[in-house]
């Protein structure tokens, strides 16, 4: 684990492929990292350098800035309350204390049968769903304490498996395409289609 | 109601389908721009139509495009990042008519002769990156991205990027060094555009979801039919996210200029209200940056120009409502801890004072102020953005940093009572 092996390091090269430079693969990496593992671990950061040429300390500087990708493990299931402004005033910070009480752990922390980490975050534009909270970047709300409580429930009883996978499982729809169109072929077409226009003037 | 434009399939249920998407006139702007125009000619419609981007700043979209430096390869980006505070019209988009997204890209793709596409999406969208991968998907089935569109001699590729958590890659030089695989840090102006140096150091035009989802309708009806919608320079609809304490909040689609503030906070059809017995305190008319209003603003129209001419911005249309209930410092307080959090600290205004305004906004609330902070806030400001007017000075790379004043200042101009009963009574008279 940890390295992409089979399946996952197809997948990654096919990502690495996609981009005129190969370092723009670099976040899309970080997240296949977490699908695999659940977080970015060391190992898939000094891979990533591999595969799109750059440094492990490169790949970490960029993953440490992003507050989805986690350098640490974290719950099976990653809920972030939202109290921003227009959750606020909706009652986010209630609804915050609400799931600290019902997971009975404070912010930042995770339960200790790993199944949920509690996050506060910043708006996460479901607004007009206030006070609203994401699971794995699952959307819910209107929520109350009752609410809440049952969709952890829902959660622990695995009723919302198809809605949400486990952190780190962000797409599940894969690219279908042909490959990406060689920027040279590209740039033959744009040299042709601008000597047509002259001609054409 | 007023006509409806990017909203106008959400009314049904299956509005993201391709079948959905077919059976109401998707495909015919892409189809007609490639078979049927030359990419200067879709430009043009553009630029007729005065289509201002819809990603805060209000640049005309056909004179950004008219600016891209004459180079072999150019990038398209369109910015799907959306996450100012209350903003939410985008992550409608992208999750309920990701195929008129797609179209929309394409066409500007073909307008500038883009050698390569990326739709860069916030990556806590998970079910909009779906979306929008599938519909990627099926128009590559379809031939409406890949090589020889539709049979015309036009080729692209559209490549969806998912981003990692940080509001500041929404600014365009920080969403391309994200893009580049580095930390999003904006870059230092100029080039004031990355129209001259963008992606990769290519000419590269980086539009907003929304402005570009209303190209298949510019081109199926024309720039002129977009610009009678409208008003002076604010022509066509826009989808205006309304959020805070009303009665129905949600995202409402209108015909810029036609209605006003009360309309849309109190209109049946759309925010109809504030809680019974409850009187409006303040509302935000453009996202969490822009200067507050207050209830004797509420008939100036939803116009880039009237709202601008009152002193704040349209910005992300996003209108955040505050009614008397709540508590001003505690609403300036978080939105400054908002700014402060997603700082990248670059700069030395922004990182400091926005930490610092963070600090004293709190300890004001918890009622640990004392009468001098309020100067001090006031300097704070002053030093992050002199003169503290608006649109702002900038002492800073980017606008993140002057971003932080308009609300703190507000709250300490109109509400300096409420400031003054936290710090003497030592406590929130709302909590
Ligand atoms: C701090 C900051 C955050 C921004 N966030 C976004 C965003 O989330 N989405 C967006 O389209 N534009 C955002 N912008 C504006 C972009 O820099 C850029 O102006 C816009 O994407 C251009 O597209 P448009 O011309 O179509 O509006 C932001 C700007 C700043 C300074
Ligand atoms: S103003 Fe703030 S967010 Fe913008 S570049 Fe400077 S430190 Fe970063
Ligand atoms: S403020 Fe909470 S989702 Fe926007």
């Amino acid at each position: 684990m940890s390295r992409f092996t089979g399946e996952m390091l197809s997948r990654a090269e096919e990502l690495v492929s996609l981009y005129p430079d190969p370092r723009s693969a670099t976040i899309p990496l970080c997240h296949l990292a977490q699908e695999q593992d659940g977080y970015v671990t060391n190992e898939a950061m000094a891979h990533i350098a591999e595969l799109v040429g750059s440094s492990a300390a490169e790949v970490q500087g960029t993953a440490s800035f992003y507050d989805m990708l986690k350098l640490e493990p974290v719950g099976r299931y990653v809920i972030g309350v939202c109290t921003n402004i227009a959750c606020m005033l909706r009652g986010a910070y209630e609804l915050l204390e609400d799931a600290e009480g019902v997971l009975d752990v404070p912010v930042g922390a995770t339960t200790a049968d790993g199944l949920f980490t509690l996050e506060e975050v910043e708006c996460i534009a479901h607004c007009d769903r206030a006070p609203a909270a994401q699971v794995n970047y699952r959307y819910f709300g209107p929520l109350d304490r009752e609410s809440f409580e049952t969709l952890v429930t829902q959660l622990r009883n695995g009723d919302l498996d198809d809605e949400v996978p486990p952190h780190g499982t962000l797409l599940r729809v894969r690219r279908e395409a042909p490959a990406v169109i060689p920027m040279e072929e590209i740039d033959r077409y744009r040299a042709q289609e601008a000597e047509r226009e002259k001609a054409s003037d | 109601m007023t006509e409806r434009i990017v909203g106008a399939r959400l009314h049904y249920e299956d509005s993201a389908t391709l079948e959905r998407f077919l059976a109401t006139g998707g495909d015919d702007g892409l189809r007609k721009a490639v078979l049927e125009m030359r990419p200067e000619e879709v430009a043009a419609q553009v630029m007729t139509a005065n289509l201002l981007g819809r990603g805060g700043a209000g640049f005309e979209a056909g004179r950004k495009w008219s600016m891209l430096r004459k180079a072999p390869r150019r990038y398209l980006v369109i910015n799907g990042d959306e996450s100012e505070p209350a903003t939410f019209k985008d992550h409608l988009l992208v999750e309920r008519d990701p195929h008129q997204l797609v179209e929309g890209a394409t066409i500007a793709a073909y307008a500038i002769e883009a050698s390569f596409v990326v739709i860069y999406l916030r990556g806590e969208f998970a079910l909009g990156l779906e979306r929008v991968q599938q519909a990627i998907n099926e128009a590559y089935a379809r031939n409406a991205l890949g090589r020889s569109i539709f049979g015309s001699s036009f080729s692209v590729d559209i490549v969806l990027q998912p981003g990692a958590g940080a509001y500041i890659c929404g600014e365009e030089t920080s969403l391309i060094e994200s893009l580049e695989g580095k930390r999003g840090f904006p870059r230092i102006k100029p080039p004031y555009f990355p129209a001259v140096i963008g992606l990769y150091g290519e000419p590269t035009i980086v539009n907003n979801v929304e402005t570009v989802s209303n190209l298949p309708w510019i081109i199926n009806h024309g720039g002129e039919a977009f610009k009678e919608l409208g008003e002076g320079r604010s022509t066509g609809t826009r989808l205006f996210a309304l959020s805070g304490q009303v009665q129905r909040p949600g995202p409402y689609e209108v015909e810029m200029t036609k209605i006003t503030f009360r309309d849309l906070i109190y209109g049946e059809e759309f925010g109809q209200g504030l809680r019974p017995g409850r009187s409006l305190a303040a509302f935000i008319p453009g996202g969490v940056s822009a200067p507050w209003f207050f209830p004797e603003h509420l008939d100036i129209p939803l116009g880039q120009d009237e709202v601008a001419k009152a002193g704040s911005m349209l910005g992300s249309g996003s209108v955040i409502v505050m009614d008397d209930s709540s508590c001003p410092v505690r609403s300036a307080w978080r939105i400054a801890r908002f700014f402060a959090r997603e700082s990248c600290g670059q700069c030395t205004p922004c990182r400091e004072g926005g930490a610092w305004i963070d600090k004293i906004m709190r300890r004001i609330e918890e009622g640990e102020g004392r009468e001098a902070d309020l100067d001090l806030l006031l300097d704070l400001c002053d030093n992050i953005s002199p003169g503290i007017k608006w649109p702002p000075a900038q002492t800073t790379i980017c606008v993140l940093g002057p971003s932080i004043p308009p609300s703190v200042n507000a709250a300490i101009q109109h509400f300096r009572d409420d400031f003054l009963i936290h710090i003497k009574e030592g406590r929130c008279p709302h909590a």
